[in-house]
């Protein structure tokens, strides 16, 4: 795969494309798998066989795996941090007067 | 990172929290070679599984009976595909793992070395063999490792329908008439001990199981497992009518399981160093099957070198 994250076999098996999947009411779309393919058309087809053979999804993004840029997880420590360290984000931390649904 | 002690204490330390090791976190280097020698090996398993039923399709009985078959067969296709995507992220190429199997290097599950002789065989493998694999498989839907652990969640939902069509088959022969019943009979009669033996050897005696065990891939032991389906198994079978082949079988009022007889492990190890029924069949259907494809690989490949011929003037 290239550095611009253009698909290009370099092992001689088709590119790897990773598959997303919407499934039926509104959820959001969802990691399945991944499929090996020539081009973006055929990787569509490739993942509707392959992940959605019941009806799961009402809708399908494949991406090039090389266009897929990832938070690392030997730094998550430190790159979570700021969203740690907030209580104050969260209905818990504030008391409300006994009795009181709120 | 090298395997030092105090990353493999890490690494463990995150096993025991119940964490999910995903393919970019660090693990020891025998943790991912046993990953990628027991995934693909669960791989190819799902993609040899195809052949012993595909031999029935063209001699289904019904058009319901086939279309059903035909589904199964197309879902062993994707469940090999999931399993073969969750072992590419550990580094290593699917074409790599194909290959492996086609040079007789990597194994698959020695069950599909057995022949299926009649149509009730279908039946047989879909209640037994799809029955010890859903055992085995709803365990491994809590390994350690996500991809893997994530790609059996998705093949338990599907393996159910296996499994039902399976028993289906069985409870209709066994109701049918005596010819009918003596074919449901004597499938069960062939099948059952090698369904047996799909667990692994005893505990004790497998090389692999105490790293798989320690490093969380495997939350319950061969035997565990066994035990579990013959128990699930006993009353499918008695509510059928169909006798397991087992004189030892019997209920056991102290452990509340089904006692059963002894395995003929030397029959498991002939079969998997090659010498069962059909090991030199099954590969060479595998890899007559590669070949036969290569056309397929070649003409996509064709198709998508010229539209991005097609393509490149535009983005210049």
């Amino acid at each position: 795969m290239a550095d611009d994250g253009t698909p290009a076999p370099s092992d001689g098996q088709w590119p790897l494309w990773e598959v997303f999947v919407q499934p039926p009411r509104g959820e959001p779309f969802e990691h399945a798998g991944s499929v090996h393919a020539v081009d973006a058309e055929s990787a569509l087809q490739n993942a509707r066989d392959v992940y959605t053979r019941r009806g799961e999804a009402v809708n399908i993004w494949v991406v090039p795996t090389a266009a897929i840029t990832a938070s690392t997880p030997a730094d998550s420590g430190p790159f979570f941090d700021p969203g740690n360290d907030k209580p104050y984000r969260h209905p818990q931390f504030y008391s409300v007067p006994r009795g009181v649904r709120v | 990172m090298p395997d030092s002690p105090d990353a493999i204490t890490e690494f463990e330390a995150r096993i025991a929290a119940g964490e999910t090791i995903e393919p970019k976190d660090w693990m020891p280097d025998r943790y991912r070679k046993q990953l990628i020698r027991m995934m693909s090996q669960h791989a190819h398993s799902e993609v040899v599984g195809m052949l012993p039923e595909g031999n029935w399709i063209t001699r289904a009985p019904t058009l319901r009976r086939k279309m059903g078959l035909l589904a199964k067969v197309q879902d062993e296709a994707g469940h090999g595909l999931y399993i073969y995507c969750g072992t590419e992220t550990l580094g290593v190429g699917r074409a790599e793992l194909v290959d492996q199997l086609l040079t007789g290097k990597a194994k698959y599950s020695s069950i599909f070395n057995y022949p299926t002789l009649t149509w009730a065989d279908i039946g047989a493998i879909g209640w037994f063999v799809d029955g010890a694999a859903i055992v085995n498989q709803t365990m491994l839907a809590k390994a350690s490792y996500g991809p893997y652990a994530r790609a059996m969640v998705r093949i338990c939902k599907e393996e159910n329908f296996h499994k039902r069509q399976g028993y289906e088959i069985m409870a209709t022969l066994a109701a049918g008439t005596p010819e009918q019943k003596r074919m449901a009979q004597d499938a069960v009669n062939r099948w059952w001990w090698p369904s047996l033996m799909m667990f692994g050897p005893s505990d004790k005696d497998s090389p692999n199981s105490a790293e798989l065990t320690r490093w969380g891939v495997k939350r319950k032991g061969n035997d565990e497992l066994r035990q579990r389906f013959v128990n699930l198994t006993v009353a499918q079978a008695v509510a059928i009518d169909l006798k397991l082949p087992d004189p030892e079988l019997r209920p056991d009022p102290a452990t509340g399981d089904w006692h059963f007889g002894p395995i003929d492990w030397d029959e498991f190890s002939r079969v998997v160093h090659g010498d069962g029924p059909l090991n030199r069949e099954r590969l060479a259907a595998r890899r007559q099957a590669h070949s036969d494809g290569e056309w397929v690989r070649e003409a996509a490949s064709a198709y998508a070198a010229k539209h991005t011929a097609a393509a490149a003037p535009a983005a210049a």
